[in-house]
């Protein structure tokens, strides 16, 4: 439409033949990417808005019997979202298994993105800083994890901190305790297991933003008498923020709706946000409830995005 | 013209390839180390039939799949209550079972089932009881023939305790404790139900079908668990022992049932007939450790499965009974009390 629109104002317009073929050129290069991104809007129309309208719809129906949604319009789900019916009288109040749930879920992700950053920023510097050569067998190894499955590697995890595993005998052995640490199966182990599987999501950004750092600025503090501690403040900091920033949302996502690692460690018992909506598909029944969490936690995703990409706007408007 | 003929020939030799080897292929979907490979094995050597195996650790979570939807399975293995509500749902056909050649293997006592009258729909799989695994090194004292072991633990087991995560087993051990009758929609009873459950739950260490392994690496020292799962975990332990409260406990049988949308009924349907075999029914039941419901399958099975305690039982002893599906409203009830206690 706007295209027809646009032609009479171009042709009452004395153009020469050479812009009249660059106009044409563009048209023909836009209608080229249009192309080229049409396979990917395809699979994302598919694969993501579809179901997400789907999930969207259920999210208004009432439960079946035995699963499944039976087709009544309800807003059940999203008052059960917060408020809970009572198990034995028909009275409402705050439901505080889910309020529990999102805290935990909010707890443990925030927690994890601070102790990858603590773990992984000292290691993304010493990569940085080493000569080029081998800063890449140090990638290498820091990519190694993601070669097998979460699945895996958490198991191997439970191998490790099981009363009878590794650690419990090493720390006998030295004497260091004198009777096995119960790791297994608390919020401690979803920690460990949590901060393990996503450093690497921490360490990448946060090396590719120090790899591009001039370390003559930390030169030229230090000439001036900066501290350590003021270098890192007012000279590294600033500067390698936008990977301090993308790597905690990368890490913040996924633990936020992690599934695996709070299945197995926390031993079924404390629930975050992920298996909270798949005991809604499974055995809750419940899938109207499922659909609307599955909507909560995106929409709690997409605010942290959007306010992050806000405050970045914003400050590459004033810089 | 000649490279046609070619990518004719070459598409032909595909398909030829492709019938020539067909002996069909059967979609199987039990609970998670509970089938026999080698009985996979040899019915693909006797029938040319490959058999894909998928795994889950609820009746719940079976219920939930099939239910979705597109899972491509064939065959499925619910225990007794859940055959009749997938029957009552229309997710099971009759696969003439009492038909097939095998079944006279069937005892006699398995053959009018509650759930399935005259078996038309699901070959008995295995049976067998809930009741507790203990680890008798770290505690076997006065509670130690009790439900007792897990709703009220001796200070040594607490935090040290898994449930298996299935609704029926869990809720019916508890009231079980509590001496109150099983499919219960009494609120009050319900409330005392609730209120142990979450109680107990502060003393356990998870909830979570992956007992053997637990049990054997002593990241727990007792667990609700299946009687066959009890004996696998003894034969690497010998200290674990299998208590049959003597409050009493539930008893169930599994079998094997053709889904409505099944894909491979024929293959299904010989896999049915292949499994009530002696020999066969003895493999299912030296690997996952429980008795099977076939005439016969005694000769063909290890020795110490006829001297095991968690299968013949032990002086003193609860009684196992099998509890049918409750009515509509209970299993509600049910559903909000387990919710509750996962949360």
């Amino acid at each position: 439409m706007a295209e027809i629109g646009q032609s009479p104002l171009r042709a009452s317009t004395p153009i020469g033949i050479g812009a009249k073929a660059a106009i044409a050129a563009e048209k023909r290069e836009l209608k080229t990417r249009w192309l080229l991104v049409s396979p990917a809007m395809v699979i994302i129309g598919l694969a993501g808005v579809l179901p997400l309208s789907i999930i969207l719809f259920y999210s208004f129906m009432s439960p079946g019997p035995y699963a499944g949604v039976s087709f009544e319009p309800t807003l059940r789900a999203w008052v059960f979202l917060i408020l809970e019916e009572d198990l034995f009288e028909e009275t409402l109040g705050l439901n505080y298994a889910h309020i529990s749930i999102f805290s935990r879920s909010i707890g443990l992700a925030l927690g994890t993105t601070v102790l990858t950053l603590i773990v992984g920023f000292p290691t993304a510097y010493f990569i940085a800083t080493r000569p080029l050569r081998q800063r890449n067998f140090w990638l290498f190894m820091i990519s190694l994890p993601f070669w097998s499955n979460l699945l895996v590697r958490t198991f191997a995890i439970m191998m490790f901190i099981r009363e009878q595993g590794f650690v419990n005998h090493v720390l006998l052995y030295l004497g260091v305790i004198d009777k096995p640490l119960s790791i297994m199966f608390t919020p401690t182990a979803v920690w460990i297991g949590l901060v393990y599987a996503y450093l690497p999501l921490m360490v990448m950004p946060l090396y590719a933003s120090m790899e591009k750092l001039d370390f003559r600025l930390i030169e030229a503090a230090y000439d001036l008498y900066a501290s350590r501690w003021k270098v890192l403040q007012k000279v590294i900091i600033p500067l390698v923020k936008p990977g301090i920033v993308a790597g905690s949302i990368l890490v913040f996502i996924p633990s936020i709706g992690a599934y695996v690692t709070p299945k197995l460690l926390g031993g079924g018992k404390s629930l975050m946000l992920g298996n909270l909506i798949s005991n809604q598909f499974g055995t809750s029944r419940d899938w109207p409830l499922g659909s609307a969490l599955a909507l909560f936690l995106m929409a709690m995703v997409m605010i942290a995005l959007i306010v992050y990409v806000r405050n970045e706007s914003g400050k590459s408007a004033h810089g | 013209m000649k490279i046609k003929s070619t990518l004719s020939l070459l598409l032909a030799g595909i398909l030829g390839a492709g019938t020539a080897n067909a002996g069909g292929e059967l979609n199987f979907y039990n609970w998670g180390n509970y089938t026999n490979p080698e009985l996979l094995e040899k019915f693909t050597q006797e029938t040319g039939i490959t058999v894909n195996l998928d795994g889950y650790d609820s009746n719940e979570t079976l219920l939930a799949k099939i239910k979705a939807g597109g899972h491509g399975y064939d065959l499925a293995v619910p225990s007794d209550y859940m055959v009749q509500i997938m029957k009552e749902e229309g997710l099971i056909v009759p696969a003439g079972v009492n038909q097939m050649p095998n079944f006279k293997y069937v005892q006699a006592d398995h053959v009018d089932v509650y759930f399935d009258k005259g078996r038309e729909y699901g070959a008995p799989w295995q049976w067998g009881t809930t009741g507790i695994s203990l680890n008798t090194k770290y505690y076997d004292g006065p509670k130690a023939n009790s439900w007792a072991l897990v709703f009220d633990p001796p200070e040594v087991l607490k935090g040290k305790i898994n449930m298996v995560s299935e609704m029926g087993d869990v809720i019916n051990a508890g009231l079980f404790y509590l001496g109150l009758p099983t499919c219960n929609g009494n609120k009050e009873d319900l409330k005392k139900l609730n209120g142990l459950l979450t109680d107990a739950k502060e003393d356990w260490a998870s909830i979570d079908y992956g007992v053997i392994e637990k049990l054997t690496s002593e990241d727990v020292y007792a667990s609700h668990n299946w009687n066959g799962a009890s004996m696998r975990a003894r034969l690497q332990n010998p200290e674990i022992r299998y208590v049959m409260p003597k409050e009493g406990l539930i008893a169930w049988a599994d079998n094997v049932v053709l889904l409505k949308d099944a894909r491979n009924v024929e293959e299904a349907k010989t896999f049915l007939n292949f499994i009530m075999h002696p020999e066969n029914a003895a493999m299912i039941s030296n690997f996952a450790r429980y008795a099977n419901a076939i005439e016969g399958s005694d000769e063909y099975m290890d020795p110490e499965m006829s001297k095991a305690p968690e299968i013949i039982g032990y002086e003193g002893a609860g009684t196992p009974q099998f509890v049918p599906p409750c009515p509509q409203d209970v299993t509600a009830m049910y559903t909000k009390i387990w919710n509750n206690l996962l949360k």
